[in-house]
């Protein structure tokens, strides 16, 4: 193991993807009221109908993003708020991009040594799929797909290297 | 203190939402809520109405909420009034420069509503 410490050299040595998937379902159970866990992703295939993504700047840099389709974020939306207040695409889009927000805060808080390293970007919420990204992060990237009502919902860690 | 006039400073306003159900949750009485969408907009808002209480993000478009307690902490009449964050910066570095600057509570995102009480009732003066 090299003795380099820094988080981008340890993002390759070491395996973050239970880390990831922790932070994910907390963020689930306890801001939106209902447990999640890991399924096949050969067997699910979230849409990109909504896409909320969240930089990481730093020591640790990348992008986290989070997918799902509209009728998914429209009921994530309501775990968040309740029924009455998630109509609008605009609250929509708010709530899946505060999940990424925190689903992104607290992996990185997860990690140890990336106290203070690391800083996040406000996020940011694509509508349709007709779209292609292309992030400068090259380096590892690790993904999960979890079940949320029966849909797929995925979620991406992008790391430079 | 009764009842309690609360702003909530956070770029989301899911966010704000979410904040001002915990504080009901927590048991405080909410006379009145105002919401700010960043650090500039709080302090105007502070400027035109009396609070007691703030609760604020840190990671914000125009002004951050780091920036915003070092600036409330200038003005006189804002003096005293107590400030708790609430965001995904979960950092000791972040902690401290947040204590450092005044604010009297922290709070890290994911939150349940027993944290809000925990961290909150104590600034308003009542028994968490």
């Amino acid at each position: 193991m090299s003795t380099d410490t820094s988080l981008a050299v340890r993002s390759q040595e070491e395996n973050w993807l239970p880390v990831l998937e922790l932070a994910v379902e907390e963020v689930f159970e306890i801001m939106l009221g209902c447990r999640v866990k890991p399924v096949s992703q050969a067997e699910h295939h979230p849409s990109t109908e909504f896409t909320a993504m969240v930089g990481l700047a730093g020591a640790l840099c990348g992008i986290l993003t989070v997918c799902c389709d509209k009728e998914t974020a429209r009921e994530l939306a309501k775990c968040m708020l309740g029924p009455e207040i998630a109509d609008s695409e605009e609250e929509v889009s708010d709530a899946l991009g505060e999940i990424c927000n925190m689903i992104a805060g607290n992996f990185k808080n997860k990690l140890a040594g990336a106290d203070g390293q690391c800083m996040l970007s406000v996020p940011t919420v694509i509508k349709g799929e007709e779209y292609t990204c292309y992030s400068l992060a090259d380096g590892e990237q690790l993904e999960t797909v979890m079940l949320f009502g029966g849909a797929p919902v995925a979620v991406r860690l992008q790391l430079h290297s | 203190m009764d009842k309690i006039r609360a702003l909530i400073v956070d770029d989301s306003s899911v966010m704000r939402k979410i904040v001002e159900r915990s504080l009901r949750q927590a048991g405080l009485e909410l006379e009145k809520v105002v919401e700010a969408g960043n650090g500039a907009e709080a302090l105007a808002a502070i400027g035109k109405d009396p609070v007691d209480l703030i609760l604020c993000d840190i990671n914000m478009p125009v002004m951050d909420g780091l920036e915003f307690v070092r600036t409330l902490a200038t003005i006189e009449s804002a003096k005293g009034i107590p400030v708790v964050m609430i965001t995904t910066e979960g950092s000791e570095n972040h902690v401290v420069q947040a204590l450092s600057a005044g604010a009297r509570g922290y709070i890290r995102k994911p939150f349940t509503p027993e944290q809000v009480k925990e961290h909150v009732l104590p600034v308003v003066g009542k028994k968490s």
